[in-house]
């Protein structure tokens, strides 16, 4: 099953490698992986979908946690959470489809933030699902390039309390 | 006062107690090494090779509970200690290896004996450190010391350039540590161990799966009560040897591919195993889903990875074996009453009838082969009352010296579990008798293994480490040859190893004394001549070369379907086997 897994990490040098390392070396998947500073510059947040049955999720779980510039994980599965994935579309288009390529973008709110005479590049916002969607639609037109950002996740404001695994800070 | 690096290197390892340091220098630690001869509090012991070196510090570490301290160059210095620190990672040493970088001006730059250090070791440390700033020095090695010697021991790399060690800065050397995103969980769930407590009163065939974890933890004399008050059969893993008395009548020694038929049998059939500080490796389950597949299980490791990780368990208990122990002994006072002899005594009739029905043995003709079983057992019992020390080398002999060197307590056995690294035992060997100049330390090794790492005689004549090394000389790689008769119909490929060297005179060769035990009769004065002498020693004993170790269970397969002695096919296709293995039978060990 798939799961969305939020790590907070020291925002140090060779953290990233230490993560990736990881899930390479214990053959771990990685779907997706970002990673940018938090609010507190010495932290970095990563969002890591992956997949697995119960107990390899829960190994990925704990062996996070023993990495020692891992300071909190959360298994964002284990509670209500949204999540959304950003996605630059190139599209090819010839004149007469400019109109349906803004159609198309203006149905999923996405917004053209470069326009050539011969192509449009959209940027849209959403769930999987929804990047799917537009990507089946734009796909006709002819997609010249297709960058996706990897999924980001927030746990909903608890109605339940999430059930996270957070490292104390040390005694000594 | 400012001080340059490497004397602050030096002000650390003295504040972390550091008597012994096991090094070889190079280009960019020769401040280090300059500052190190200007001193004396710590003693540099120069190895022939930084793999020798970082075996000598895990030694060192094994036998005194302290981490052990490397420290070599940059480049083939680092690739050559890498062996040692996947060693000490896999079976959970406490180890700090400093090694030498090119200036941080160069990294990056392809300089000359530049390696990524950091990016070499990653996978096979606990943690490591590239020091940018000298600034950062002396809390990086706090930290490295910290995280060493904490939780789930482990071995940590700090990298550092040339240009940090001749740098300066103020000392000062912080006193605590604080790592936000490491903090060790030492005390068991409360709740849990009660579970654990009356899973244990209510178990009919319980059993004690004891492994490294109760080493490290020291958490030996808990162990003894918890099993003495509850009358519980102990088995060992091969790293959890010495946690328990070997004589112990509860002992029922290793278990595993190479345990005795009855800690297997034990095992299997038990209703509850309680693991305690032991991960579950294969060659101790076996097939995993046939593992104790009657039983309840009951987890205690520092090492929440470890649990769950191979099997399910019922009752984990996350902390420190010792204060677990603790606890759990704590409640169960209140609770034992009865007999607990009287309460187990059908377990035990079983258990005793297993013990007698295939206990470990061997044939030791009197005028045939020395058998490698029998020298193991007459190393033993001449050697018990002294309280040695002995590490092993990889194979064969180590499961030999596995079942008959019963060790009395924790501590005194160095071995390479995880790894299984050949060329481990002489160099650990040594580390041990660097920090216990006074003690017996003895080394079983094998004829191929102690030639991965001979060297490091040279090493043991000049800093006087007077380490007795015992190698059972089968002219093969033992532990393949058996697995090629018994899984490659006796196809001996690059298993064999012939005669050379003469051990003897590449002892003497080093300036050590070198001995040769030929005939079974020969032996109790050669391993006595070789204890009483105050140098390294080497003793050579020819032994049978065919002879094969068992138990055994083949890999993935079940506890209770054991292997007891050579298959019959086996045996018919050994009639006609030389019986010595000596130099004339070559070529038929070659055509057999
Ligand atoms: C040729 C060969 C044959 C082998 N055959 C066998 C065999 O027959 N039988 C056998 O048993 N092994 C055998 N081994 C060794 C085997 O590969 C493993 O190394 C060994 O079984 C692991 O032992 P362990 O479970 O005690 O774990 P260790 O590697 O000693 O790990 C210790 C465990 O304790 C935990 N721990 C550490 N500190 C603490 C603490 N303070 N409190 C609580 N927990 C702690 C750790 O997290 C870890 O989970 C063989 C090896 C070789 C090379
Ligand atoms: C560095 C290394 N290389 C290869 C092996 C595989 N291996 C395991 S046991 C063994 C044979 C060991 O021979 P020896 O030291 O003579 O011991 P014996 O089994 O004969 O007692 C080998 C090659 C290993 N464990 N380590
Ligand atoms: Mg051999």
């Amino acid at each position: 099953m798939e799961h969305i897994i939020s790590v907070t990490v020291e925002n140090k040098f060779g953290v990233l490698s230490r993560v990736a390392g990881l899930f390479s070396g214990r053959g771990f998947n990685i779907e997706s992986l970002s990673v940018a500073p938090t609010l507190d510059p010495s932290m970095s947040q990563m969002t890591i979908v992956t997949s697995g049955d119960d107990r390899i999720v829960e190994q990925i779980v704990k062996q996070l946690n023993k990495l020692i510039d891992v300071i909190k994980v959360v298994d964002l599965n284990e509670s209500e959470f949204v999540s959304r994935e950003t996605a630059l579309i190139k599209v090819h288009t010839k004149s007469e489809d400019r109109a349906e390529a803004l159609r198309i973008a203006d149905i999923f709110r996405a917004n053209v933030i470069d326009s050539t005479p011969s192509t449009y590049t959209i940027e849209v916002t959403g769930d999987p699902k929804k990047i799917e969607a537009i990507i089946n639609l734009l796909q006709p037109l002819g997609i010249k390039e297709l960058i996706r950002t990897g999924r980001v996740a927030i746990a909903r404001e608890a109605i339940r309390p999430a059930v996270s695994q957070p490292k104390k800070v040390a005694r000594e | 006062m400012k001080l340059t690096g490497s004397e602050i290197l030096i002000e650390c390892l003295k504040r972390e107690g550091v008597k012994t340091i096991f090094a070889l220098p190079g280009g960019v630690v020769l401040k280090i090494f300059d500052m190190l001869h200007q001193q004396t509090d710590i003693e540099v012991v120069l190895t022939r090779h930084e793999q020798g070196a970082g075996h000598m510090a895990e030694g060192y570490a094994k036998a005194t509970g302290k981490a052990g301290v490397c420290l070599v160059t940059s480049g083939p210095g680092m690739t050559n200690v890498i062996t040692a620190l996947a060693d000490a990672y896999m079976d959970s040493v406490p180890l700090v290896c400093f090694s030498g970088q090119v200036s941080t001006s160069l990294i990056g730059n392809d300089a000359f004996q530049e390696a990524d250090n950091i990016g070499l070791s990653r996978p096979c440390t606990k943690y490591n450190f590239l020091v940018k700033d000298v600034n950062d020095l002396a809390t990086t090695i706090k930290e490295a010391f910290y995280i060493a010697t904490t939780g789930r021991p482990g071995p940590v790399l700090v990298d550092i350039p040339k240009d940090v060690s001749m740098a300066k800065a103020e000392f000062t050397y912080p006193s605590s540590v604080a790592i936000r995103g490491y903090n060790p969980t030492y005390e068991g769930n409360k709740w849990q161990i009660k579970q654990a407590a009356e899973a244990i009163m209510k178990a009919k065939k319980p059993i004690l799966y004891v492994g490294g974890g109760v080493v490290f933890s020291g958490a030996s004399k808990e162990l003894l009560e918890l099993a003495e008050m509850t009358q519980i059969p102990v088995d060992m893993t091969l790293m959890g040897l010495g946690a328990f008395p070997g004589e112990h009548t509860q002992s029922m020694g290793m278990m595993g591919m190479h345990g005795t038929y009855c800690a297997n049998m034990a095992v299997h059939y038990s209703d509850l195993v309680i693991a305690v500080g032991a991960r579950f490796d294969d060659r101790v389950t076996g097939k995993v889903s046939e593992f104790c597949p009657y039983a309840k299980v009951i987890h205690i490791d520092i090492d929440p990875t470890s649990i769950r990780k191979n099997i399910n368990v019922d009752i984990p208990i996350v902390g420190d074996c010792k204060s677990v122990l603790r606890e759990l002994n704590q409640i169960l006072k209140a609770t034992v009453n009865g007999d607990q002899r009287e309460l187990r005594k059908p377990w035990w009739d079983q258990i005793r009838e297993w013990q007698q029905a295939h206990p470990l043995a061997y044939q030791q003709e009197p005028e045939g082969a020395i058998k490698p079983q029998h020298v193991v057992k007459r190393l033993y019992e001449l050697t018990k009352d002294r309280d040695p020390i002995i590490s092993t080398d990889v194979g064969q002999h180590q499961m030999w010296t596995a079942q008959y060197f019963k060790l009395a307590k924790p501590n005194r056995w160095l071995t390479s579990g995880g790894l299984g690294t050949m060329g481990f035992g002489f160099p650990a060997a040594m580390g041990a008798q660097a920090a216990f100049r006074n003690r017996l330390v003895l080394c079983v090794a094998g004829d191929g293994s102690v030639q991965m790492n001979m060297q490091e005689m040279a090493t043991a004549v000049v800093s006087k480490l007077p380490v007795k090394v015992i190698i059972l000389n089968n002219r093969f790689h033992g532990m393949v040859r058996q697995w090629q008769d018994l899984f490659y119909e006796g196809r001996y490929a690059s298993s064999y190893l012939d005669t050379t060297p003469d051990f003897v005179k590449l002892a003497e060769a080093y300036g050590a004394v070198g001995l040769r035990a030929n005939k079974v009769t020969d032996l109790d004065a050669v391993l006595k001549e070789a204890i009483a002498t105050d140098k390294p020693v080497v003793v050579d004993v020819p032994t049978y070369p065919y002879e094969n170790c068992y138990p055994m269970i083949p890999a993935g397969g079940c506890n209770h379907e054991m292997i007891l002695e050579d298959p019959p096919e086996l045996k018919r296709r050994m009639a006609g086997a030389p019986s010595t293995g000596s130099n004339e039978d070559k070529d038929t060990i070659l055509t057999a």
